[in-house]
This record gives C-alpha cells, structure tokens and sequence, in this order.
C-alpha cells in the first residue's frame, strides 16, 4: 500500500522522531511511505481559536497537499489532528464560502486515519511484539488524548497496541479519561485553569510509579511533560508510535530528564 | 404595565438581561475561584460521586443512544416550529382556564409576576426551585417591591439563608458542605434545635420544620416548569423533594415562568424526556416527584393559574443557525457534572444563572457575543468534550463554543483597531503553516531554540501571552532538525521484516 505521511507540524519541528518512528512502522510492514512536500498543518489552532479566516488558507494548503490520487490512505500520529482534518476542514470551507475547497477536504478527510486505527483497523496488528518486532523493557502509563477518544472513538486500539508490545510493564492511569488541560490557546488565555487540570493529570501519572507517560498526541504529551518537567519529576513522556518503533536490536533512547532501566544511553 | 405583551417571532432579537451576564471576565473569576480550596474540595467530591452514578444507571439502558436520538429530534422538530407550537399551547393552556403573559425580556416577566401577587393582596410567596426566576432576578425584584419570596427547595433554600448565588443549576449548594450548611442554619433560621448537628437527616428535618409553616400559610406560589406540552397545554415540574408538589397544590395562585424553549409537541414525548432527565441530572431511574397540571380543576388546587411566557434572548439565540441548539437543553447539569473547568472553578465564576458548558454557549447567545464579559465565556472550555458525550439531547457544545469564539473574534476585527497578541500570532501562523515552503523555512531556525534552552534543555519562560504556559509547564528544547529535514537527507527506505524476529532497525535521527 501507499500510504501519505502527515507529519502534523509540532511533530515535525518538535518532535521528529514521532514521525520517524511512524515511517518506520510502515515500511517494516512493507509499505510504501510518501511525504507531500507541500504540507504543514492542519489548522486546528486557528479553528478553535474562532480564527476561521486565518484557518482557510491553512486548511486550503493541507487540501492542496493531500487531495492526489498519488497514495491510497494518509496517516498521522495524532488523534486530534486527524479529527481537525475530518471533522473540522469542511466546516472552515462552508463557512469561508467556499464550495470547492469543501468538497476536496471531505474527500482527504475520509482517506485520512490516525495511526492506531490504520495498524488496527486496515493492516491487521494486534500484536506489536509478534508483528512489528516490538520491544520496550519498561514500566509505562497511558494517557488517552481527548479528540482521539471522543471524536475518533478510537476507543482501546492505542492501548491494545502498547500492550503487546514485548517486555513493556502497563500500569493502570487513575482518571484517564480527563483531560490534561492543554486545549491549545485555551492553556494561554486560561492558564489557572489548564495548570490546575495539569496538576491532576501530573499527580495521577506519578502516582502510577511508571517511568513515562505515552499517548498519541504530541501536543498533549508537549503539555503533560513541560508541566512533569516543570515540578522537577522524572517521569518523560513518549508518543506511542515510539514504542512501537523501538526493537531488541535498536532500543528507542529517550530524551530528558528520563532514565530508563537498562537503555542505550 | 406590560401584561400580554404578544410575542410572536421579532424580525430583529432581541437580547437577553438580568442574571446572565458576567461581571468580570472569565479568566480573572476563575483565578480568584481556584483560589479556594474548601470549594474545589467539595465540588470535586460532588461531581465525581454524581458522575458515577449517571454512568452506572445511563449503562443499564441498552437503548440509550437511541433514546439520546430521540431526545435530541423531538427538541429541533420542536425549534423549528416554535411560533406554530406556542400558539397551540396557549389556546389550550387558556381554554382549560389558565391565562398566560408574555415577557420579552426579565424587566417585563418581573413586572408580570409582581402585578400578579399584588392583585392577590399578599406579600408573601412560597417557589419551587426555578431557572427562570433566578435568570431574570425575580427574588431581588420583589423584595425591592416590598414581597418576600421563601424558596423551598433545600439547596436553594441554603442558598438563600446564606445570601449567596447558586453556583450549580441542580444542586445550587454544591460548593457547600454539610457543616458549612450547619453553621448557615444555626445562624439564619429564626427558629433552630441550637443543638444541630450536620447529619443530613437532622438537618433536612430542620429545614422541613422551618418550611412547613411557610407552605400551610402561603396563598400565592410560584414556580418554574421543565416541560410544556403543546398538544394538551400541560405544564410539567420535577423534583426530588415534594416541597414543589406542596407549592404546587397547596395554595390558591400559581404564577409559574417558563421559557419560550421549554415546549414539547406532544404529551406522549414528555415518556423520553422522563427517561433522560432524571439518568442524566441526578443519576436516578426515576424522578421522585413529577407534577403536571393543566389548566384549573374547580375545587381542587390553585384556582388561579397563570403563566410567564418568557423570551429574554431566546429567540436571537434560535436566530443563530449554528447556535440554535443550546435552546434544546432540558436543564440536567450532566455537561457540568463531567466539566474538569466547572470542577475546578465552579458556578460563581461564569458570572451568569447557567453555568459550566451549557452556560458557556447559552448566555452569550442569549446576550449577544458583543455583550463585553460574557465574551470571554466560549474560550472557557479546552474543548475535551466530555460535556457532548454526556448530554442527553446530543447538544454539539463543542462546535457551539468554536462557532462562538469565530464570532467573537469577528465581532472584534470591526471594532478594534491596534491587533492583540493573539491576532498577530494567528496572522503569523497562517504565514507559517500556509505552505509547506515557509514551515520549512521556520524550522531551519530549530537549533536557534536549542541554543536558547542552554545547557537544561529545557525553556522555562516566554514572553506575552505564551508567558501563560511556561508559568507552569517548561517547553523542551527543539531539535536539531525537523523531520522535514530528515526526510529530505537522510531517509533511507528501510527493509520490511519477517514478523517475529523484532531485528529490525528502529527510527535514526536525531532528537535533541
Ligand atoms: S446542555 Fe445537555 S447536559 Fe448540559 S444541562 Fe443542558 S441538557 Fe443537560
């Protein structure tokens, strides 16, 4: 299969080996993996900040990037850009007037998959550790992000994933289902509140004695880990695809203040 | 005087007053309210353990998807007819013997009210926990009238005693505990067992004596209602206490206000909402007390039955074509029970009668998004939406939040000359992310972060708005090189594996 990559851009100017480790997956699996040079982000800032004028040339770009017939579903590793660019591209179109731009985007938004439910639901991996070649010798907790919960309904398939992966320890996340406060602009314009979500979130995550935190949303992760680092704890955070990514052979190494039991570093 | 103002449908809204705008911007409340520990102690106790139980008893339901469907189709068949419905409540609400007034906004239905009571030559009146009457400050108005209205209701009656504001639309004392409501009894009610201790029973029992003479002797009550039945001129009240049944039944007049909104097309609708109301408010199969009248029975109940028909910005929130389903709301505080901002702020800092998510796409509908404080109310949500899932009509608040804050801005680009921090970092993120070729461009100055997160790797403080996340939170130092970079230098396809022998290479690069 053909398959587009879209970085997103945090991802791609802050946390590249996401990407990486994506590219990876895909092509141990025997697929061919295509960057749209074009790209850059999806527009979600813009949108949930009510900025939709701003918004159209960004999601008018994305279109432009993803709508070819070059590649056969496009990816992403993050739950809430996925649900922007299926749920949000087509509102941002029909608001700013433009019918055309609207039709494109549903057509990209429905070949587009958020990278759990592409391994799960259409290549078939339900076990990392047997599939992948999978392996992370360490004690993990799991935070599920929220747009990946509730607009995707991407219900356990991170969580599965990450639990077959070989040698991996996961242990339970009080009140997982809350959200960490980021909400984009929201953790600016209503910093109490998004510090005092994080505050909980941080607390449960170190209550679990893990040595990181992994999720599939880079920006969620941005947040709980600044908050993490922040109060001076050790626990990191780690996008799932990462996990998966890492072997026996080839641990992945993490950055940070973390320290992992027994990684190459 | 305005009695019998007619409605109709106003070519032009008209926009909402009284208890439903903030006084003060949403960030500034939220920061005084955070600040209270005992409060966020209580209402994160509160809601959890409300929370549960919705989730146990919304479970056994196999069809409660469907019944969420339901719910939400008879409420938007119901807005889309609105005036034609309306008109079919009135002739048959009139035509049992009740009289209905229409307000267009809280100074008219306050009038209405006080003209009534007066008529009857009391000055004292009995009330059912209502969010009309809260919305349009009917209490504050009357006692300036020289009226004393005794709410009934246990949580607003603890409220009241306090002088304090409801800050949940359920529970109105969710921000107090038992020994706090002590301390308000033993202080405030004229006759009180100085002895009182907080066991909830004792201090039930000590409200119920305090009440119980108020609704023996009241000759006037005056209510809200939850539903409105189109097809047969019914009202509807439900509650957990029978102290509304008393209201209700006990004295000669009733005078209930109701908004516009609350109408359902026809009686045998009202067998979904008794199912969604009482799972999703407090979390039981079944309400305990339901009343419905209709009209007046001769020698049984009030004889006189009146009824506020009240706008107060409902139709210019039903004139908003992407906001228009806030108004399908049934009232059930389940979107602020599952809310982590109303966890942590609580009620008192959305500064208008309804609160948490609803609050926060209804009141500036019904005010207007040029309405100054309350435009800060959209932004008052990270948009997990958790109050989506829970609500019983399927209400997208989400969406109406992002609707609203494209408003707000919009509303701000005409006005405000000098851009804000926030429009310039927007301007220059469309740049940024416009095109491939300029993200690109942006990300060669990644080791230029690097360089300024020194030696610890990490930022711990940015300037202007973004000064709002590194108060609690550090940024990572960027990498070396974006994946963009990486891409065009150094991928090397890499060879796909036998599954099983977990010797394949993992991702290169570099990251920090
Ligand atoms: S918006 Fe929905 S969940 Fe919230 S109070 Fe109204 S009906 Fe209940």
């Amino acid at each position: 299969m053909k398959i587009a990559l879209f970085a997103t851009c945090i991802v791609d100017a802050m946390y590249p080996r996401t990407a990486q480790a994506t590219v990876s997956l895909l092509e141990r699996l025997g697929h061919e993996v295509v960057f749209p040079a074009g790209q850059a982000c999806c527009g979600q800032m813009h949108v949930n900040s009510g900025y939709f004028k701003e918004a159209h040339a960004v999601v008018a770009n994305h279109v432009e990037a993803f709508d070819t017939d070059d590649y056969d579903v496009a990816v992403a590793p993050s739950g809430s850009c996925v649900a922007s660019v299926k749920h949000q591209h087509e509102m941002v179109a029909r608001r700013c007037g433009d019918a055309g731009l609207e039709a494109r985007a549903a057509k990209v938004g429905a070949k587009t998959y958020e990278l759990s439910q592409l391994l799960t639901d259409v290549l078939g991996i339900t076990n990392a550790a047997e599939q992948l070649g999978s392996y992370f010798p360490h004690k993990v907790t799991y935070h599920p992000s929220c747009h990946g919960m509730r607009l995707l309904r991407l219900e356990d398939r991170q969580l599965n994933l990450l639990a077959s992966v070989g040698g991996i320890q996961m242990v339970e996340l009080p009140q997982a289902d809350q959200c960490c406060g980021f909400g984009g602009t929201f953790s600016m314009k209503n910093a109490d509140v998004s510090s005092a979500m994080n505050a909980d979130k941080a607390a449960n995550i170190c209550g679990t004695g893990a040595e990181l935190c992994s999720g599939g949303d880079a920006s969620c992760l941005l947040h709980i880990g600044g908050g993490l680092s922040r109060q001076g704890s050790e626990v990191g955070t780690l996008h799932f695809a990462e996990i998966l990514a890492s072997t026996f052979a080839n641990p992945v190494t993490v950055t940070g203040d973390v320290k992992l039991a027994g990684s190459k570093r | 005087m305005s009695s019998n103002t007619f409605l109709g449908m106003p070519s032009l809204p008209v926009f909402g007053h009284g208890n439903l705008n903030a006084t003060e911007p949403f960030p500034k409340a939220a920061h005084r309210e955070l600040g209270n520990e005992q409060l966020r102690a209580n209402l994160g106790h509160a809601t959890h353990t409300i929370r549960d139980k919705r989730l146990k008893v919304v479970a056994e339901l196999p069809d409660w998807e469907q019944m969420r469907d339901a719910g939400s189709a008879i409420k938007n068949a119901t807005m889309a007819n609105l005036p034609a419905l309306l008109d079919q409540f009135e002739a048959n609400f009139t035509a049992r013997g009740g009289i209905i007034h229409w307000a267009r906004d809280a100074q008219e239905a306050n009038e209405i009210v006080t003209a009534l009571i007066r008529e009857t030559g009391e000055t004292e009146v009995v009330k059912v926990k209502s969010m009309a009457t809260q919305e349009i400050g009917l209490n504050e108005y009357l006692e300036e009238q020289g009226i004393a209205a005794f709410e009934t209701d246990l949580a607003e009656l603890i409220v009241q005693l306090d002088h304090d504001k409801p800050s949940h639309i359920l529970v109105p004392a969710i921000h107090k505990n038992r020994s706090q409501v002590r301390e308000i009894f033993l202080r405030e009610m004229p006759v009180v067992d100085p002895n009182l201790t907080d066991e909830p029973a004792r201090l039930a029992e000590a409200a119920r004596t305090h009440l119980r003479k108020k609704f023996l002797s009241a000759k006037v009550a005056v209510s809200g209602a939850n539903f409105g039945l189109a097809d047969t001129g019914t009202l509807t009240v439900v509650e957990s206490e029978g102290n509304g049944r008393m209201c209700l039944t006990l004295p000669e007049t009733l005078i209930t206000v109701m908004g516009i909104e609350k109408l359902l097309p026809t009686w045998q609708d009202l067998e979904v909402f008794m199912q969604l109301l009482p799972r999703s408010s407090t979390g039981e199969r079944m309400n305990p007390y339901t009343s419905l009248w209709t009209g007046v029975t001769p020698g049984d109940g009030p004889q006189n039955v009146h009824l506020v028909m009240l706008d107060n910005g409902r139709t210019a929130a039903l004139a908003d074509e992407y906001g228009r389903t806030a108004l399908n709301c049934i009232r059930c505080s389940a979107c602020m029970n599952v809310c982590p901002v109303y966890e942590r702020t609580g009620g008192h800092a959305y500064g208008s009668t309804y609160p948490g998510p609803i609050g926060a796409i209804l009141s500036p509908l019904m005010t207007g998004i040029k309405s100054e404080e309350n435009s800060s109310l959209p932004y008052a949500s990270s948009l997990c939406g958790a109050c989506f899932d829970a609500c019983p009509v399927k209400i997208n608040i989400p969406e109406i939040l992002v609707h609203l804050r494209g408003e707000d801005v919009d509303s701000k680009r005409s006005k405000v000359k000098i851009p804000t921090q926030m429009d310039l970092m927007m301007k220059g993120a469309e740049w940024a992310f416009s095109k491939g070729s300029h993200l690109g461009l942006l990300e060669k100055g990644l080791p230029l972060g690097k360089l300024a997160a020194g030696r610890a790797k990490v930022i711990k403080r940015l300037p202007g708005i973004a000064g709002g996340w590194t108060q609690s939170r550090d940024i990572p130092a960027p990498p070396s090189q974006s994946f963009r970079q990486w891409w065009d230098k150094d991928h090397q396809p890499s060879a796909a594996v036998v599954p099983g022998t977990g010797t394949s290479n993992s991702s290169e690069g570099e990251q920090a």
